[in-house]
This record gives structure tokens, sequence and C-alpha cells, in this order.
């Protein structure tokens, strides 16, 4: 049942396009990011924030990805053979993650190693060293927000309902928005905010502006909360609805 | 199956269906649009929940099928391939879904006819390609049920003689085939049962030669029922 998905996955061309724009946007974003950090005056200027920030938009096209693994079997009626082949759909629903998540995770992790040392050779003699912590915590944050994708499309079932969703809600946080004192309350404990921290994206350390009351690892704990409740919530309704 | 309803809303689409399906023999389920046959299928198939009711599948809820479609082989609807992908590709995941040799593959592109437009993407197929590769699709798991909807809509008149043919000798093989359709023509050509049903509820279930009976033909058999 696994394999059937993956060969899904592989066979179908949106899929090699969408990798490709992630990877591109993640490590060309990173690298120009990282140059023009490069000669900024302000001795403050946070070059681990230059080597992260370009996850922000590159995810994009991973969100994307992670909406047509399930809207796409809407989109095309596939999901009345898909569920003919595979009637108990906890099962059908757990072979498609199964299928989904490893090849996403090694993609995010090619992708953000790569980024981070795109960004460190834009950064040039202001690179940063190696940061295992960042780099791990990206990568898992993407494979995440991918699999959250993945359960709000399978609670809305269209592709572009879902996107409707959740472009808005990820550029509110990379705009800028969660650092305005009061809204920051609220759009903190957003799915893609609570990674912040360990991406070093929420300000210059010390800040009390920037100061979350979480720490990196709760926080990228926090979404994956997020994702467990969207793919929960995915369950609920592709278990409940007919099709 | 076993008083099967289905109430869409305060609209009974299915209406406490109760009828048998039985094996060597193609059985004609016959109504107008929207008298409630599609819904049935999907029923048939665990794709729509009944209201009420159940439908067994040699005893076992379809659910309850371990690799569903080396028993019941369906065609609901023409085109359920995604349409990026090609013809051999769709068949191979659904082979690989229920663990079926990738050689069945192959096999099922023959025996449709499709074996040279195997590397096609689906979108490029017309409707009678389509219906081929769905048929395809249900005879993979060389199933001993055919549930069959509307199987003949968008075929040529080669193509229609093509699938009558091939629903006769499947069910000469000993099989069940359940085969949908509001044609009158088609259904006096090919079923040797049955099954009429208007606004949800079976009007009759009987041979063709019995439900023809005393009228002139199958048409005139058919309307007279249904204005009764």
């Amino acid at each position: 049942m696994i394999r059937a998905e993956l060969t899904k996955i592989r066979t179908l061309r949106s899929t090699f396009w969408v990798f490709l724009a992630t990877f591109a946007l993640c490590v060309g974003l990173g690298f120009l990011i990282g140059l023009s950090f490069r000669n900024i005056a302000d001795a403050g200027a946070d070059s681990l924030f230059a080597s992260f920030y370009a996850v922000t938009l590159g995810q994009i096209a991973l969100v994307v990805f992670g909406v047509f693994v399930i809207s796409s079997e809407y989109s095309s009626g596939t999901i009345h053979a898909s569920l003919a082949a595979t009637p108990r759909r906890g099962r059908f629903f757990l072979a498609k993650l199964a299928a989904t998540t490893p090849v996403v995770l090694v993609l995010s992790l090619v992708t953000i190693v790569s980024m981070f040392f795109a960004a460190r050779a834009g950064l040039g003699p202001r690179a940063v060293p190696f940061d295992a912590r960042g780099v791990a915590g990206a990568t898992v944050y993407l494979t995440l927000i991918c699999l959250f994708a993945t359960g709000v499309a399978t609670m809305l079932r269209s592709a572009a309902g879902s996107l409707a969703i959740l472009l808005p809600l990820l550029f509110l946080g990379s705009q800028g928005l969660g650092n305005i004192p009061k809204v920051k309350t609220i759009t903190q404990y957003l799915p893609d905010q609570t990674a912040w921290v360990i991406m070093h994206l929420t300000g210059p350390p010390g800040s009390a502006q920037f100061e979350r009351p979480y720490g990196p690892w709760t926080g990228l704990a926090l979404t994956a909360l997020w994702t467990l409740a969207a793919l929960l919530g995915g369950y609920a309704v592709l278990r409940k609805r007919d099709v | 199956m076993h008083n099967l309803s289905k109430s869409y809303g305060s609209t009974k689409a299915v209406d406490g269906l109760s009828f048998t399906i039985h094996p060597g023999r193609v059985t004609g389920f016959l109504g107008a649009n929207g008298a409630g046959k599609s819904t049935t299928m999907r029923m048939m198939l665990g794709l729509a929940r009944p209201s009420t009711g159940h439908v067994l599948i040699d005893g076992v809820p379809y659910q309850h099928l371990t690799r569903p479609l080396t028993k019941v082989g369906a065609l609901l609807e023409t085109r359920s391939a995604h349409p990026g992908r090609r013809a051999y590709q769709h068949l191979r995941w659904l082979a690989q879904s229920n663990n079926i040799p990738a050689s069945r593959v192959e096999a099922v592109l023959e025996e449709v006819g499709l074996q040279n437009e195997k590397s096609k993407r689906a979108k490029g197929f017309s409707l009678g390609m389509a219906q081929r590769l769905a048929i395809a699709a249900a005879l993979l798991g060389d199933p001993p049920i055919l549930l069959l909807d509307e199987p003949v809509n968008g075929l040529d008149p080669e193509g229609i003689i093509w699938i009558r043919e091939l629903m006769k000798s499947l069910a000469a093989q000993g099989r069940t085939v359940f085969v949908s359709s509001h044609l009158l023509g088609e259904m006096a050509n090919t079923a040797e049962h049955l099954i009429v049903i208007d606004h949800g509820r079976v009007l009759a279930d009987t041979t063709v030669s019995a439900f023809i009976g005393e009228s002139t033909s199958l048409e005139d058999a058919y309307l007279r029922v249904i204005q009764r």
C-alpha cells in the first residue's frame, strides 16, 4: 500500500517541479539574503537570522506539495479508485503519510543544509559556524509544515480552498506581523511561528520585543502539535464523509 | 443487499433496496437517470455510507475484504486516472495497493486493447480509451465479481459491441457481472437478469424474458412498470 502511494507521488510531474522550487527558493534566497547581510554596517545584524530566513518563502512550494498530495485525488476522481482499492480509510491515510513523510524529510534535509551553506557563502566574513540545532530544527519544521498542509487539505478536499487558508497564514508570519506587540500575543502560537525560535527568526537575542514564552524545542513541539491536530482533523473528515 | 437506503437531507435517493446478485450471468441494473443506481453502486463499494441496511459480498461487507480488487472489480467513473499519469502507471499503483503481480498490468492492457497507448498520459485519452482504461482497472485483480456503472457511455459502436461481448464472456466464465444502465436496448442485448429501480425502490427483479412477458418489447415492459 505504501509502495502504491510512492508510485503515485513519483508519477506526477508536479512533484518534481514543487521539489525543485522548494530547493531553488531556499538555496537561492538563502544566498541572496546572506549577500545582503554581508555589507550591513550594523554590528548587531544577526547572521543566524540571515542563514535561515529563506525558509519562510521556500516553504510555500513544499506546502503546495503537501496540499496536492491529497487534493489531486479529489480533483482527478482518483479518490474513488484509491478507496475502492483500500477501503479502510485510516489505512489509506496512514499509507499516504508513510510514503510522503520520508520523501519530504529527505528533501527538507538536503534543502536546509544546502541553504545554510549558500547563506554562509553569501555572508562571507560574517558567516556563522555550522548550527546543527538550527539545521535540524528547520528540517523538521519544513517536514511538519508540509504535513500540516496535507492535514488541512484532507479536511477541505480542495487545493484552492486549502491554499487560500495556508498562504495568508504563512505570509502573515514572514511579513513580520508576529513582532507587533499586541498581535504577537496570538500570532506567536501560529504553526509556523512556533518554530521560529529554533531557526533564529525571532529577532536578536535578549531583545524584550522579540521574546517568546517558549524555548526552541518547545516551539518545534508546538508546531508538531498543530500538524498532529490537522492530520487528526483530516482523518476524521476522511472517515466520516462519503466520496 | 438488504434494506439499503440512502438519504440526502429529506431526499431519499435509495429507499429500502433488497436483492441478491448471482454469479454466472449478467445482471442488468436498470433505471432512469437519478433513479439511485450510482448511489447504490457507491454504497456497494463502501464509498458512500448507507443510511440503513447493508451490502454483503460473499457474506462480508466490502470494507472487510483484505485485497478487494481481487474480489470485486468496479467501474464507477470513466475518468478515474489522474490526467497527468500514464495508463500503465495508473494500473501499476492499483496493482501495488492490492499485491497484484505486475504482470497483470500488461495482461489487462492487452485485454482492453490499450497496449499501444499504455505510455500515454490519461489526459490525452478519448472517452472511449478512458473507458477501456477504467475497464482494465476493474479487471486488474482478475475478480470473480464485476460492478460496472454505465460502461457503454461514450463508446463508439465498435466499443459497445466489444464491451457487450466482454461482459457476456466474463459471465460465461462463471463471474458475477452487475451492470447498470439507463439504455433499454443495451440491457435487452446483454443482460439475462434484470433489476429495475425507480425513485430508489425495486420495481422488478426477474429474468429479462419474464420481465418482457406479454409486452412487445423491453421498452414497452419498462414503461408499463414505471407507470404502475
